[in-house]
């Protein structure tokens, strides 16, 4: 038995989230699907399991070619998906969940199925306990006996480790490793790295919305993040690195959300200096980037701007105080949909006047979309214009003088053309003095850009690097978690 | 221009097809339909009388409505505006009672009365969904039943007439607190109504406060990072649209009942959500919307009274019109959903 996906094609307006992947996966064995955040691996899922709809593109099962227009249908072909976060109705009680969706009402029957799955993989569940009451692993193991119970023949697993412990981890790849050894199709999806490696037998990496690579495990780490990150060409060493007063002073900081927690973390950034932060998403570089600009209080330690300490000040205050944050989602914070570039303009003067002189304020608009070259009007909204010009647009709207710009993945999908000219804009602020911190996933461009690079693993900076004394391979074995002498 | 002409054709159609409906509901109850619709025009814009009895119900309509603009602007279902108008008209009623004084003082201290108790009541929602993140619609719907209460305890209590404690209502105020009408027509309070419309117009369109409130609608978190003082906002619509709501109780009260009334909000508070849906938020088109609301419902009376139908046809038209209305905007709006799913996904994924 095998399950093909032939030539998916699945875009959204201009994102091509999946962009003709082929993918084969046999029976029996653990099949890992790897690639940073945004590299499609979801989309393919979601088309697989019937969410999405593909453009185009066949699915197959032991070659039967599959319609799979809702999630229903999939499971009715024997596709199952174990979502992120499991798909359970927490009041509802653990039984009560097995049965939804499976057509039966015979409480008898489908206590008897769950025993028996129960027993076969080591789960223990008490029938009448609230899901609310059980923890994320155990609400993936009630998931998926439920989707063994409706008869998957396929078992899709999206970035199942987030949130839950080391042991029900073990526990867990235990299972799915039965499943496959009893001719199961598992599909292991993750960009985590060493994850892949300790469970799967086979690996397919993608990335930009393409399948880049295929191979059986275990292949030198190196071999992975080659095909994760692609080929890294970065030059080692630039010019310019500052010898400023410093801008930012983090002392002992540690930072807490619901997820993840960070261990105390200690950081200066002098005047003109650029920090790349590097890791595989999630691993706290958002915590510290929010940190920094007071959307996220420390839960100790101390955080200073120049001379005047800052911790515990909102947002507001380090506004004020010159510091600048752009997130990585530009529709969602930084612009807003369906005003207009000329309104995001007047927002981003402070529009201090109660009447605004509109005519001035589209002439202002005009010089500014001819200035930082955006294709629009001033009457275009800002969800019309493509990525690279909703980013043109936020640089646009930077104030003259900035302190500290902290930023989040800068060339995230856009053109070279367009990240290039991103560059431009952040180096030159740079040689006028603002200090930059930015994240990104793009190895290339934190080893041109950055004067040093802290690479983040699970909440931790694990290693503070030089970027002129750095390479591409010493990077990503860093970012994979693992410590390079 | 083709454009243009299906534009215009989407916004025809469900007119057409709502009287069509109309046409064949009143067939069916044995109606003739061009008597009824000549009715219904006399009963309410037709004769001086009528058109002014019609445009005294459409100002607490409109007002309300030009309020609900802000909130709705600020990304907000102020449901609780049903509330803010009893509170207003409560108010309104106490200066009307307590305070002395000849009508030009009288007549704007309950004006004033009116606006600060629909702006407190709005505050209220305001501050429960800011600071206890209590979500405006629940917290405005408790505070719409803690006003109606309010008010019928103040009737049957303290207020009550002499002698009678009955939810008719209070006695009636004395005469220098009534509004003033000319000919029939409550002058003041259409001036009032009028001068509301055109400021909220111009607030949305032409002010930076109303470009923020959009922003802080549209995409809070984008506001919030501009350095928009998104809290401070959102309390801002709900005080205005709060005394927007105090003035339309105060006209219930003082120029329509000269009493308060248990029911004194009248519902335009409701109505006026969907007065403002209709107008798909845009001010300009309230007024005529909330005219032709009031003018059915004026004007439908006529037709229990001359043709013997029962006085819930004008509702019913009303609703079957409402329904059209929707039915086209929601068929527009799924025609775009494509586009809209499209940016929509395009976030996630990156």
């Amino acid at each position: 038995m095998a399950l093909e996906l032939v030539d998916i094609h699945k875009h959204f307006g201009r994102v091509r989230a999946n962009d003709g992947v082929t993918l084969r996966v046999e029976a029996g064995e653990l099949h890992g699907l790897l690639g940073e955040n945004g590299a499609g691996k979801s989309t393919l899922m979601k088309v697989l399991s019937g969410f999405h709809e593909a453009g185009s593109g066949e699915i197959s099962l032991d070659g039967e070619l599959l319609a799979l227009r809702s999630p229903r249908d999939a499971i009715e072909a024997g596709i199952g998906m174990l979502h992120q976060d499991p798909l359970v109705f927490l009041p509802f009680t653990v039984l009560d969940n097995f049965m939804l969706g499976s057509g039966t009402n015979d409480r008898g029957i489908a206590a008897e199925g769950l025993d028996e799955l129960s027993d076969r993989f080591g789960f223990s569940f008490d029938h009448d306990t609230p899901v609310r009451r059980l923890t994320v692993g155990e609400r993936q193991q009630l998931e998926i006996a439920r989707l063994l119970w409706l008869g998957a023949r396929v078992l899709i697993l999206d970035e199942p480790t987030t949130g839950i412990s080391a042991s029900q981890r073990e526990q867990l790849f235990a299972t799915l490793k039965t499943l496959a050894a009893e001719g199961m199709i598992v599909v292991f999806v993750s960009h985590k790295l060493e994850e892949i490696e300790d469970l799967c037998d086979r690996v397919t990496v993608m990335r930009l919305g393409k399948v880049v690579g295929e191979t059986r495990l275990p292949v030198p780490a190196e071999q992975l993040v080659e095909m994760m990150f692609g080929k890294i060409i970065a030059p080692t060493g630039r010019a310019g690195s500052s010898t400023g007063s410093t801008t930012l002073r983090l002392d002992d900081v540690v930072l807490g959300s619901g997820l993840l927690n960070t261990d105390a973390t200690s950081l200066g950034v002098s005047e003109g200096e650029i920090i790349g932060l590097a890791g595989l998403e999630g691993s706290g570089q958002r915590l510290l980037l929010e940190a920094c600009t007071g959307l996220l209080e420390p839960e100790s330690g101390s955080i200073a701007l120049g001379d005047k300490d800052m911790t515990g000040l909102a947002y507001r205050s380090y506004h004020e105080a010159g510091v600048h944050y752009l997130p990585a989602g530009r529709l969602e914070e930084g612009l807003v949909s369906g005003l207009t570039i000329t309104e995001h303009f007047v927002l981003a003067a402070g529009a201090s006047d109660f009447f605004v002189d509109w005519d001035a304020a589209a002439d202002r608009a005009a010089a500014l979309i001819e200035e930082f070259s955006i294709k629009g009007t001033p009457d275009s909204t800002a969800e019309s214009l493509s990525g690279g010009n909703q980013q043109r647009l936020l640089l646009a709207m930077m104030p003259p003088h900035i302190r500290l710009l902290l930023m989040e993945h800068p060339t995230r999908g856009l053109d070279i053309e367009s990240a290039d000219w991103v560059w431009t804009q952040l180096l030159e602020r740079r040689d006028h003095g603002t200090a930059v911190v930015f994240a990104s996933a793009d190895l290339d461009e934190l080893l041109l850009y950055s004067d040093r690079i802290l690479v983040f693993f699970a909440g931790r900076v694990i290693k503070e690097l030089d970027a002129r004394q750095t390479d591409g391979d010493q990077l990503g074995h860093l970012i994979g978690g693992r410590s390079v002498a | 221009m083709n454009d243009r002409m299906r534009r215009i054709g989407l916004a025809v159609l469900p007119i057409v097809l709502a009287a069509a409906v109309a046409v064949l509901l009143l067939l069916a109850v044995d109606a003739p339909p061009l008597r009824s619709f000549n009715l219904v025009w006399n009963g309410s814009l037709g004769t001086t009388n009528k058109l002014a009895d019609t445009l005294l119900t459409w100002v607490p309509l409109v007002l309300a409505a030009a309020g609900l603009i802000i909130t709705f602007a600020a990304g907000l279902w102020n449901i609780g505006i049903e509330g803010q108008i009893v509170i207003g008209a409560i108010l309104a009623t106490w200066v009307a009672r307590e305070v002395p004084g000849e009508a030009y003082f009288i007549i704007p201290a309950t004006l004033l009365a009116g606006m600060i108790g629909g702006i407190i009541w709005g505050l209220l929602a305001g501050v429960l969904r800011v600071y206890g993140k209590v979500n405006e619609i629940f917290g405005g719907l408790g505070l719409d039943f803690v006003a109606t209460g309010l008010a019928v305890y103040l009737i049957i209590g303290p207020w009550q007439r002499a002698g009678v404690a009955s939810t008719s209502g209070t006695d009636l105020f004395r005469a220098e607190v009534w509004m003033p009408e000319v000919g029939g027509f409550s002058w003041l309070a259409l001036t009032i109504a009028v001068i509301a419309v055109i400021a909220v117009f111009f607030l949305m369109r032409g002010t930076a406060f109303g470009l923020k409130l959009k922003a802080v609608g549209a995409n809070n978190r984008s506001a919030f990072l501009l350095g928009i003082p998104t809290d401070r906002y959102m309390l801002a619509a709900f005080a205005l649209c709060g005394a927007l709501a105090g003035l339309a109780g105060t006209v219930q009260a003082t120029a329509f009942h000269h009493k308060l009334v248990p029911s004194i909000s009248g519902g335009y508070g409701f109505l006026g959500i969907l007065v403002v849906l209709l107008a798909a938020f845009r001010t300009a088109w309230i007024a005529p919307i909330a005219l032709f609301f009031m003018a059915l419902s004026v004007g439908s009376t006529q037709l229990s009274l001359r043709l013997g139908l029962d006085s819930a046809i004008g509702g019913v038209l009303q609703g079957v019109l409402v329904l059209f209305a929707l039915l086209a905007g929601g068929v527009q709006a799924k025609r775009h959903l494509g586009k809209r799913r499209v940016a929509g996904a395009t976030l996630v994924e990156s």
